[in-house]
């Protein structure tokens, strides 16, 4: 049975009598919570710029024909010397062709799956663009643009032009801008490409890609899969590459393994493919809770102060209240409610510091070539880390709170009052 | 047996830095109404046997019974409470908080009780301090009034709930002479108006002698009540 309403009356007049240290602490643990929201906002906002930069070109699944020797090699068939040490020199790669065998009933089994959210045919090819008499090399590849549009954020990194001009003409290209600038070329124009077997295609330029990273933009244009498949003189299912996108990106891992398996093809994960870019964000985010965590140990280390402080300047109040009947829990309530109204108010004050400097950021410019599609600083903010910075707050006030106030709930009275 | 304070054979020893026997084998009682003060030299133990009677000192042998209950061996937060609803205590230097007002010093202690509510408290504690003639000082901040009204707040906040017994530790130890009768005169007016019980530590011969009844102690043994 605790009479709170005394308890709180009492921690109010101490803390507003003592203004000055009570907007001390209280700044403490703002400036800590602030930082950690601006912080903590700011970074994980880069992290997601950063892998979104990656991880959205990067299919959730990717199927395709790797080449690459067989494992077992015709000697180690032979019974007859099984278990000798056999050493093969010059091994080349399996004769296999690049297309993905069934390549369309496999489409249609994917498109058929609910956890899949979309499945798009490529073919992947390796051309030459002609600029007078200079040939540059590249890559080119057949896409089915308005479903890669649909799955993917394609349409942000085509910088002109639409995707929509490229479903429409047939003989269109999306050319990389780096290969744009180096040719002089721009939408409207046309440009020469060969192929490695020495056909020469004029296909017209309906849009700009730039993905921001130069040495793809540089190589990488993108056309219809048709038109590809005709250039290179093959059949209509003639498809080199299957990209997934699932629902949920956490049963990426598993699911390429089923396909895998299912097919005969090789079938890479987006966390097999990209797991540096898990490892950075992860140090990233480190960094961030470290820097947080130490301002707020520091803003403890202040409230701890105060309330020490504090202590010593009311050892005549903790005596005489404890002398009319307040017990050791109740005096140590009465400084622990202080701390936590510290906590409270400064928790609260930094949340809103931190929500206002988010927004400033979230303002400022920000242009770069590499990220076309960015105008501002990233910041990503999120209720979480609201919520996690008010814990933070009370947590460390708490700590803070705890140890000063256990020493005024031992302080013995009657030494207090007979030492005057 | 109307006895509100019984002590029996109560030793203590004081065991830093060596062990000295403060308190040698003391048994007494106070009876209901009765206005008692304890004499005796410096150093005799009379400031500390008052720290046991008023259960906040808990380091001592024998038997200690506040309206014939056994207070000895209780939980801390017991004797918060008894200390709370039973005893009023005026010590020599005033103690009240000095941020707050006097008004809110005096409705302290019952407002921890929690037996009444904020406005019968308050009433309550106004008319303690007219009891006193200090009801004007009442919206003024402890720190701003004189020592003397000090006191007579303090003895007002020792009223508050209507305590069994009121112990005092010099409480006119602190004060001119001119105070010091005021607040022998108001004692002596609540025993005599209210039946309360008093015990007080004194020095002061002329104060102790206007008492029913003076315990005197030397060298930690009562010799004579």
């Amino acid at each position: 049975m605790t009479n709170w309403s005394v308890i709180l009356n009492i921690a109010k007049t101490h803390l507003l009598t003592k203004m000055k240290s009570t907007v001390t602490a209280s700044l403490g643990v703002t400036f800590g919570i602030g930082a950690y929201i601006t912080l903590v906002s700011f970074m994980t906002g880069l992290n997601q710029m950063l892998d979104d930069l990656i991880l959205n070109q990067t299919p959730h699944i990717h199927l395709y024909n790797e080449i690459e020797p067989s494992e077992d090699q015709p000697v180690s068939l032979y019974k007859d010397l099984e278990g000798a040490f056999n050493v093969v020199h010059s091994v080349k790669p399996k004769q296999s062709q690049r297309k993905i065998h069934n390549a369309i009933p496999i489409l249609n089994y994917l498109k058929k799956d609910q956890g899949v959210r979309g499945a798009t045919p490529q073919m992947r090819t390796q051309i030459f663009y002609l600029s007078g008499s200079i040939e540059l090399g590249g890559n080119l590849t057949g896409v089915d643009i308005m479903e890669e549009v649909r799955i993917s954020n394609f349409r942000d990194y085509i910088v002109s032009g639409s995707p929509e001009a490229l479903r429409n003409l047939e003989n269109g290209i999306l050319l990389g801008a780096g290969l744009a600038k180096k040719m002089s070329l721009d939408i409207g124009d046309r440009v020469q490409v060969s192929t490695v077997d020495g056909g020469i295609f004029p296909l017209k330029i309906v849009g700009i890609y730039q993905s921001g990273i130069a040495d793809i933009d540089n190589i990488q244009s993108y056309a219809n899969l048709k038109t590809v498949q005709r250039i290179s003189g093959e059949a209509q299912n003639y498809i080199t590459d299957i990209n997934v996108k699932l629902h949920d990106i956490s049963h990426a891992p598993s699911m390429a393994q089923k396909l895998g398996n299912q097919f005969g093809i090789k079938a890479t994960d987006i966390n097999t493919a990209n797991a540096q870019f898990e490892t950075g964000s992860n140090i990233r985010n480190l960094i961030t809770y470290a820097v947080s965590i130490t301002l707020l140990i520091v803003a403890g280390f202040g409230i701890y102060n105060i309330l020490n402080m504090l202590i010593y300047e009311k050892m005549n109040d903790i005596a005489i209240l404890k002398a009319t009947g307040f017990s050791g829990r109740d005096v140590q309530l009465i400084f622990m409610s202080q701390a936590i109204i510290i906590g409270l108010v400064g928790g609260f004050l930094g949340l809103l510091i931190g929500f206002g400097l988010s927004v400033f950021i979230d303002q400022l410019p920000f242009n770069t070539e590499a990220l076309p599609t960015i105008t501002t600083y990233p910041v990503n903010m999120q209720f979480r880390y609201y919520m996690i910075g008010i814990l933070f707050a009370l947590l460390s006030t708490f700590v803070a709170g705890y140890l000063p106030s256990n020493k005024a709930k031992k302080i013995d009275p009657v030494r207090i009052i007979r030492g005057n | 047996m109307d006895c509100v304070l019984e002590a029996r054979h109560i030793d203590k020893h004081f065991r830093k830095p060596v062990d000295f026997h403060v308190l040698k084998d003391i048994s007494f009682s106070v009876k209901q109404g009765e206005f008692a003060s304890i004499m005796g030299k410096s150093g005799c133990g009379k400031s500390t046997l008052l720290y046991i009677l008023s259960t906040m000192d808990t380091d001592y042998t024998g038997e200690l019974f506040i309206n014939g209950e056994l207070i000895t061996g209780r939980s801390h937060q017991t004797l918060s409470r008894v200390r709370n609803e039973h005893i009023g205590f005026v010590f020599q230097f005033h103690y009240l908080l000095s941020e707050f007002s006097v008004l809110e010093n005096v409705m302290l202690p019952a407002k921890k009780l929690g037996a009444r509510t904020h406005r019968e408290i308050e009433m309550d504690a106004r008319e303690k301090l007219e009891m006193l003639n200090i009801g004007y000082l009442a919206e003024k901040r402890a720190s701003r009034i004189s020592g003397g009204e000090k006191q007579r707040v303090a003895i007002a906040r020792a009223l508050i709930n209507n305590p069994t017994i009121l112990m005092g530790d010099e409480p006119t130890g602190n004060l001119d002479s001119y105070n010091a009768d005021n607040v022998l005169q108001i004692f002596k007016r609540l025993k005599e108006e209210q039946g309360l019980s008093l015990l007080v530590v004194t020095h002061d011969i002329d104060f102790a002698k206007s008492t029913d009844r003076i315990i005197e102690m030397e060298d930690g043994r009562i010799i004579k009540s």
